[in-house]
């Protein structure tokens, strides 16, 4: 045949019509069935079918390629005006007008029975004249054909009937279609009216008239997306069935949309498709059918649907992975792999629009950002059809209140795409960056801590002196930072963190004092040590905010070790034991008063002055009966207390202590070593001091004094045994105190190996 | 400000190459296969170290006369390669920092994306758009 030029009217018709016909998909259509139906519409006698299939080649191939059925709807055009049939005509008729097909009433009604409930609302303002290629807008799978043939037919009657729609047709388009064609302003479009699948439709108005106002339907019009894929795929799925459910009420609602496409119509369709509209939104019937589905996957409305639900749902749609793919991009507007309703409601739509033909857009339209308001009815926007009553609530009212929304979300993909806000990005990015950061938020203790915390260090005596005393008030919870050896700036976090704890401990904090008092040697320290026990109190809370101010403290301090306390103890021994003798009176009840009493007086005189003898002492008492000691060693310091610095040095030392205490095992055998070190260091040093040496002497004295009380009459051994046993609970106590700091450091030790190994991994990277 | 962005999986093949459409684009491919090299020394040496940002960038793998090659992994052993033109003067560290950051930004969406799999070539619109923006940039 030669060359057929068509007009493009002609040629966007004819290929709905071939698309219609063209039910199989082979691109080519059998000379049966759809064929004749469509050539015997065209009111043609018979034998000028006959002659144009032959003209066409049909009759030559058996079947009608795409070429031949042009040529054949041409021939039609041609007979139905009268022309004699040539082929020469094909080209050189110009003006013809479209092939008429007319489909007999019968077979509308037939058909419209069969699907479907007249809706007025679709007044089918065909023209009526040309049969719209529903096929086209029908082709779909299986059910398709079907409908395009009673489209086809229903395409003739002007009337609103909805047109046969099958309703097996997918479901699902129907009403979004429907919806989506009601809204489509219908310029003028009586079709519009039918709500006709606005993506149908919208496709169609470009293909034929070629006006293309919707949203990008894709249609170029050759080839209608016959193999659209319908939702019916999804009926494939259990939760597919659910959109045939609720299609049937809408069936009839597409069946008039679908039978729309006539050439005419197109034109109306057009100016529809030209006038704004924004087949973007949702209807309320879409929506519903959305939230329904929504549900099935996630009953909580207010809940997500993970990234891996929604894929296999979706995937169900068949479309493509890629276009999947895009459309998660787009709905997912928070970008948390997960899926709001709303998000939700937009994929879906999206699916929607394009198994309808529809091109996806390279943004998400206004109407289908996540919105912050349910959507509501509003009028539709240019939308003739006030019968179809969509409310194109999307569209107007949610715009009003979703801009904010939609302007954050915007900003936020912008954020990414706009180098020029690169500041902003860096913002964003910083965040990127704490998250790969967040470690750091371990930071090392801060150094802070380590300074803050007084160093215990110190002098185990004392602090078993401290501990003991501890025990006798709190009975528990020592923190005295055991073993001053041991307090190196890795214990120092411990410690302070202990000496924080405890510190609050009231009957603690005279203890703590001495304890701090131990740590520091020299006056500055004791200021330092105040200053630390406020740091100390501040750092319980946060341990960063302790602060600044004692940098030389802890180091001297751990420098010095018992002597220097001593010194500092001496120093500060006034103050703190007056500040000791005050706090302690309270914290006494655990123990025998005297040994109580003879605990804070020790360890005042401990921190003060290397009370490590006394400490020593307290462990010596079983031997030596150190209470009796302490008590006199106790009196000795009480008279010369005095200093009020000493007193806070004490609190903070006793603080301090406590916290110290907590340095794990090495504390037991040290301390008794210490003890007997300190004192003879106390004994060296005490000369520094007066009173220490005064109450070294004390204590020596009262050592040697025991044993004679002892060994003098059974008043004497009684009282040694009491002693006796008051020593033992004091050690035992002791012992069950540095049992807990030992699990205390064990839990450390067992967390910081934790952490190592929770960082170890990324090295592995 | 790139000339070129490539995109390399953990197993050396690339998810995503772009390259300003001007001449020799198989030369920027070579040119990032090459670089790749130098991404594995560089990641190897510091296997040792605790990995955070400032390590997710690898700077300038290696300059050529006309332009230079920066390099960026992260975690999961990802690549980001760039060739940015040496003409483009003041091109600072921290700009490159952040044109990673970026792309690093816009690679996690896309793996948010259940539809994506991992391995796959990227055919994200979003990252399409947002890699255009920075080869746009090139004068």
């Amino acid at each position: 045949m030669e060359g057929l030029t068509l007009s493009e009217a002609e040629q966007r018709y004819y290929c709905d019509l071939f698309a219609y016909c063209d039910t199989e998909s082979t691109k080519k259509v059998a000379s049966n069935g759809r064929v004749l139906e469509l050539f015997r519409a065209a009111q043609l006698p018979n034998d000028v079918v006959m002659q144009i299939m032959e003209l066409c080649g049909a009759t030559r191939l058996g079947y009608f390629g795409r070429s031949q059925f042009y040529i054949a709807l041409k021939l039609v055009a041609v007979a139905q005006s009268g022309l004699p049939l040539r082929v020469e005509s094909l080209n050189t008729v110009k003006d013809l007008p479209l092939p008429r097909f007319v489909v007999s009433k019968n077979e509308q009604e037939s058909r419209h029975t069969a699907l479907y409930s007249s809706d007025a609302d679709n007044p089918a303002s065909y023209s009526g004249v040309i049969p719209p290629p529903p096929g086209r807008i029908q082709v779909k799978k299986g059910s398709v054909s079907h409908d395009a043939v009673q489209q086809r037919t229903s395409t003739d009657q002007q009337e609103s009937t909805s047109p046969v729609v099958s309703p097996q047709q997918s479901p699902p388009t129907s009403p979004h279609t429907w919806r989506k064609h009601s809204r489509h302003p219908s310029g003028g479009n009586n079709e519009r009216p039918l709500a006709g699948p606005g993506p149908f439709w919208a496709p169609f108005s470009e293909a034929q008239p070629g006006s293309s106002t919707s949203s990008d339907p894709i249609w170029s019009g050759h080839s209608p997306p016959p193999h659209q894929e319908n939702w019916v795929s999804f009926a494939d799925t259990p939760p597919t069935s659910a959109l045939l459910a609720m299609h049937p009420a809408s069936v009839q609602d597409q069946t008039t949309v679908r039978t729309v496409a006539s050439a005419t119509t197109t034109n109306e369709i057009r100016r529809q498709s030209s006038s704004y509209d924004d087949p973007w939104k949702i209807t309320d019937e879409q929506r519903q059918y959305y939230v329904n589905q929504f549900k099935t996957i996630q009953p909580d409305l207010n809940g997500f649907i993970p990234g891996s639900a929604a894929k296999e749902f979706f995937t169900k749609s068949k479309l493509p992975i890629l276009e999947l793919s895009h459309i998660w991009e787009l709905s997912d507007f928070d970008k948390d792999g997960a899926l709001t309703l709303d998000e939700f409601c937009a994929a879906f739509h999206l699916v929607v629009a394009r198994k309808n033909g529809y091109d996806l857009p390279e943004k998400l339209p206004e109407s289908l950002m996540p919105k912050l308001i349910d959507l509501e009815d509003s009028t539709e926007v240019g939308e003739q059809t006030g019968e179809v009553g969509y409310s194109s609530s999307p569209a107007e009212a949610p715009p009003s209140k979703s801009p904010s929304m939609p302007s954050l979300n915007q900003t936020w993909p912008e954020l990414n795409q706009s180098s020029e806000q690169w500041e902003t990005f860096s913002e964003r990015s910083s965040s990127s960056q704490t998250l790969t950061q967040f470690d750091s938020n371990i930071a090392p203790a801060d150094p802070d801590t380590a300074i803050v915390h007084p160093v215990p260090i110190r002098m185990t005596p004392s602090k078993i002196h401290m501990q003991e005393m501890e025990l006798k008030r709190t009975g528990s919870d020592h923190t005295n930072p055991t073993s001053p050896l041991l307090v190196k700036p890795p214990d120092l976090p411990e410690e302070n963190k202990m000496s924080s704890s405890v510190k609050y401990t009231p009957g603690n904090t005279v203890t703590d004092g001495y304890s701090s008092s131990d740590s520091y040697t020299s006056d500055p320290e004791q200021i330092g040590s105040s200053v630390t026990r406020q740091r100390s109190h501040s750092g319980t809370s946060p341990d960063n905010t302790a602060p600044p101010p004692p940098p030389p403290r802890p180091h001297p301090s751990h420098s010095r070790s018992s002597s220097l306390d001593m010194n500092r103890s001496f120093s500060v021994t006034p103050g703190q034991q007056q500040a000791g003798v005050v706090a302690y009176p309270p914290a006494v009840p655990p123990r025998p008063q005297p040994s109580q009493g003879a605990g804070p007086h020790v360890h005042r005189p401990v921190d003060a002055e290397g009370l490590i003898a006394h400490t020593s002492t307290s462990p010596q008492q079983i031997p030596e009966q150190p209470n009796f000691a302490d008590f006199s060693q106790f009196e000795v310091f009480a008279a010369s207390a005095v200093n009020k610095e000493e007193e806070d040095e004490i609190e903070t030392h006793s603080e301090v202590l406590q916290g110290k205490g907590t340095t794990p095992l090495a504390p037991p055998p040290k301390p008794i070593r210490r003890r007997l070190k300190s004192e003879d260091e106390l004994r060296p040093e005490a000369e520094e001091h007066t009173q220490k040496t005064g109450v070294i002497a004390a204590v020596l004295a009262s050592q040697p004094s025991i044993p004679r009380s002892v060994g003098k009459d059974k008043k004497a051994i009684q009282a040694s045994i009491r002693r006796n046993k008051e020593t033992n609970t004091v050690l035992a106590r002791l012992n069950s105190e540095l049992q807990q700091q030992l699990k205390d450091v064990l839990e450390e030790r067992i967390s910081l190996e934790v952490q190592l190994e929770q960082l170890r991994p990324f090295s592995h990277l | 400000m790139a000339v070129c962005v490539a995109v390399i999986a953990k197993e050396n093949y690339p998810l995503y190459i772009r390259s300003v459409p001007t001449e020799n684009e198989l030369k920027f491919h070579y040119t990032v296969h090459t670089s790749l090299d130098v991404v594995d020394e560089k990641i190897s040496a510091m296997g040792k170290a605790l990995v955070d940002q400032r390590e997710l960038y690898l700077g300038l793998l290696y300059p050529t006369e006309d332009y230079k090659v920066y390099g960026y992994v992260t975690n999961s052993k990802v690549k980001f390669v760039m060739v940015v033109d040496s003409s483009n003067t003041a091109l600072r560290d921290n700009e490159i920092r952040s044109m990673f950051r970026k792309l690093h930004n816009s690679y996690t969406d896309i793996m948010c994306n259940p539809f994506y799999n991992p391995g796959d070539r990227i055919h994200s619109r979003a990252f399409d758009n947002m890699v255009n923006s920075m080869m746009m940039q090139v004068c």
